[in-house]
């Protein structure tokens, strides 16, 4: 019998899918529900708008209708709801999908040019446009 | 036979294009020469040919000629007639096309009416339109055919990208790439004018009209393509940072720090070797989208077919035309003299800051969109956003608005800070109480906090210029000025006031439900299907009503398109006055409820009146600067004439 299952498993996954069977299985309860507490919703809202849809272009998971962005602001929600610190759940995030899943800016070895290159554009910007007026005057 | 039509219009522009070029050579040793008088022909046929060929696109589309390789995979028999015509540039190939329909009109444009300038500089410039125009002829006859038939001809065709099926990409597109590609005018005017050594105020005159309607277009465009999106992905955002919006946010930073320095330039001869740079700058930025969005390193609704053959062909393009144009600018950049001098407080010093700022929020917006693809060549996966770019421009961005308010009071070469201190005050005042009263009785985050004070102090300093003026003697350009400033208050306004005041309501409702989101109640009457010509949808009947006011109805789809098969949703959106009320449904859980969600945005819609002020500004600037030099060119040629009547009476 679990021969049978695993078979029928392998050719399911072997077989393409429609595009809608992504939905046949139902969401997520908190994917498409806020919680009942304001302010855990504002703090669960603002960590969404920080986390990429890792299956769509330039998305939050809090602007996307993919099942994985639905499942990820359930886990969100659901882990506020337990008490967790935001910046904890970030972390748990970052570890399971890497850096990629947080637009949150943090300064790393890969991305200190990020911060670096504006410092320098505001440097380049006050020196070229102190040395013109000192010219000028 | 009509696909043919358009490939031969098509070969036959290149052909002219190339004889363009061969002409300007001519043309900038010896304006005289025979061959140099087929330039302006060459250009304003090649125009009419390049209509031609898109007219025949849009016809195979039109009628579904399932032959063409275009059409079949991307048009469908049952597609709404829009939608049809539409969807000829909703693809590579078609939208290659209209990119380089718009590049060739804009060089017959100014080849038929541009006569201000020196013939010498007109063929230079008209040498390098046809330059940039072979490599994209190029591009598209050898590797993007769009009147490519088959050999057999399908039953049916694969359909439209059910997201791109909207009235939407109807406008957006051609808009967007009339001012994209119109900025090739500047690129061209900048690259003729040192060619021949002709920076002067004259050259600044002639082009600004030029850039200013291409930017005219470009700012309708981005306004546009940030509704789309806003109603169409239905979840209530209008700008992402994504880098295709990004690609059309740069060419538009370039070209309003060129129309701003292309004024002092034409005014008081000064920032020449700037205003060329930035003439390169802002069509390289398109090139650059372009290259972006087209060759399939960005995947997104916008890339339309991931092809790395053309994606090598685009970059090997660009590295050819902006290494090209820099290195044109290298060598003759120390022949340009610097300009007349000015002191720090004067127009010209806040048009530097103006500068200055719009290119450093171009080089962060630059960097942000390409920092993360090149690591991804590294295999190490970055992620630049919302969070990025929204404080780090806002460094640049909110010190260039309190410029803004000051630099059009502003005299030009010097002025005295007593003069303006009055207006300067009150705006300032007032936006000072913003932020107090929204301090006191809001709780908001600091940049929409700084944003809404900020609209409030630019949108009353806007209109200060015109204090103790005759209003209706005041220039229509200046009128146009201080039009497009308040729009960029306006559009301030509306997204501080919409991150700042937003209410989210996610639930699953029954029929019957009343769900409440800020001033808004909402009833779920019913949800039913309803079909449309190739889609069918369940739709939720809702009433709404703001307040005690009067109920109206909200009805949002979910959408099954079958061809290709995907699902959209298609959200409703209740206007009043002071925001919009935006409600979309989702899916059936088990237990029967339906996903709703409801935004109510106060002064969201003010973001989009804000765009379409700022093109209104500008069209209005660009109407009043075209009068005047009508009225100038009668004035000298009456003069003329009575000069001539008074020798000929002397003589």
């Amino acid at each position: 019998m679990k021969k049978l299952i695993s078979l029928i498993m392998a050719v399911s996954l072997l077989t393409p899918l429609p595009v809608t069977a992504q939905d046949t299985m139902p969401p997520a309860p908190l994917a498409y529900q806020q919680l009942d507490d304001p302010a855990q919703e504002a703090e669960a809202r603002d960590l969404m708008h920080t986390l990429r849809c890792l299956k769509c272009q330039s998305q939050s998971i809090a602007d996307s209708d993919a099942p994985m962005a639905g499942d990820m602001r359930h886990q969100v929600r659901s882990r506020i709801l337990a008490g967790e610190e935001p910046e904890a759940i970030r972390a748990w995030l970052v570890e399971r999908y890497g850096d990629y899943v947080s637009y949150t800016p943090t300064v790393s070895s890969t991305t200190w040019p990020l911060f670096a290159i504006p410092v320098l554009l505001l440097a380049i910007c006050g020196f070229v446009f102190a040395s013109r007026m000192r010219r000028r005057s | 036979m009509i696909a043919e039509i358009g490939l031969i219009a098509l070969w036959l522009s290149a052909a002219l294009a190339a004889l363009q070029l061969l002409g300007a050579v001519a043309g900038v040793r010896d304006d005289k020469s025979d061959i140099a008088a087929l330039v302006r022909p060459a250009a304003s046929l090649q125009a009419l040919l390049c209509a031609i060929a898109f007219v025949a696109l849009l016809w195979v589309f039109a009628i579904t000629d399932l032959s063409v390789k275009l059409v079949a995979s991307n048009s469908h028999s049952l597609k709404p007639m829009i939608f049809k015509l539409s969807g000829a540039w909703g693809n590579h190939e078609g939208s290659m096309l209209l990119w380089i329909t718009v590049m060739a009109v804009a060089g017959g444009a100014i080849a038929l009416l541009e006569r201000r300038l020196p013939e010498k500089t007109m063929m230079a410039t008209l040498g390098a339109q046809a330059f940039v125009g072979l490599g994209f002829y190029a591009f598209l006859l050898l590797s993007s055919n769009p009147f490519e038939r088959l050999v057999e001809t399908p039953i049916e065709g694969n359909g439209l990208n059910p997201l791109l099926q909207d009235i939407g990409l109807a406008f957006h597109p051609p808009t967007l790439y009339i001012g994209y590609v119109g900025l090739s005018v500047a690129f061209s005017f900048a690259v003729g004018a040192l060619l021949t050594k002709q920076v002067t105020p004259e050259f600044a005159r002639v082009m600004r009209p030029w850039v200013l309607a291409a930017w005219i277009f470009l700012t309708i465009g981005i306004t546009a393509g940030s509704y789309w999106a806003y109603y169409e992905l239905g979840w209530g955002g209008w700008w992402f940072w994504d880098p295709v919006e990004n690609a059309s946010l740069m060419p538009w930073l370039a070209a309003t720090a060129l129309l701003h320095s292309a004024s002092v330039l034409a005014a008081r001869d000064a920032l020449r070797t700037w205003t060329i740079m930035l003439g390169v700058i802002a069509f390289s930025m398109s090139m650059l989208g372009t290259f972006l969005v087209r060759s399939g390193i960005l995947t997104s609704v916008h890339a339309f077919a991931v092809d790395p053959e053309r994606g090598s062909f685009i970059l090997g393009l660009l590295i050819l035309y902006i290494g090209g144009a820099l290195a044109v600018f290298a060598l003759r950049a120390n022949t340009v003299a610097e300009g007349k001098r000015f002191a720090l407080l004067s127009r010209e010093g806040a048009l530097v800051v103006n500068n200055i700022a719009l290119s450093a929020i171009l080089g962060i917006v630059l960097l942000g969109t390409l920092y993360p693809l090149l690591t991804e060549a590294f295999d190490v996966r970055v992620s630049v956003g919302p969070p990025y770019f929204n404080p780090v421009g806002a460094i640049f961005f909110l010190p260039m608005l309190l410029v803004m308010m000051v630099g059009p009071l502003l005299r030009w070469r010097m002025d005295s800070p007593g003069r303006i201190q009055l207006p300067v005050m009150i705006a300032l005042g007032a936006g000072f109480a913003t932020l107090v009263l929204v301090f006191l009785f809001a709780d908001v985050t600091i940049l929409p906090w700084l944003g809404l004070g900020l609209s409030i102090a630019v949108g009353i300093a806007s209109f200060m210029p015109m204090r103790g003026r005759s209003l209706r003697r005041a220039p229509l350009s200046t009128w146009g000025m201080c039009v497009a400033h308040f729009g960029v208050a306006v559009a301030l306004f509306g997204m501080s006031a919409d991150s700042a005041f937003q209410q989210e309501r996610l639930v699953a409702a029954d029929v019957g439900d009343v769900v409440e989101v800020g001033p808004w109640t909402a009833t779920l009457d019913a949800v039913a299907p309803v079909a449309g010509p190739n889609w069918t949808a369940m739709q939720a009947n809702i009433r709404v009503r703001h307040g005690d006011g009067r109920d109206r109805p909200a009805k949002p789809q979910s959408r099954s398109f079958w061809s290709p098969a995907q699902e959209t949703s298609e959200v409703a959106l209740v206007t009043r006055w002071n925001g919009q009320l935006y409600v979309a449904v989702g899916n059936q859980a088990p237990d029967g409820r339906w996903q709703l969600r409801l935004w109510w945005k106060p002064f969201v819609t003010f973001i989009w009146y804000g765009g379409l002020l700022i093109a209104f500004g500008g069209a209005l600037s660009l109407v009043g600067r075209l009068a005047t030099d009508l009225r100038r060119r009668e004035a000298v040629r009456k003069g003329n004439e009575r000069r001539q009547d008074m020798a000929e009476l002397h003589a």
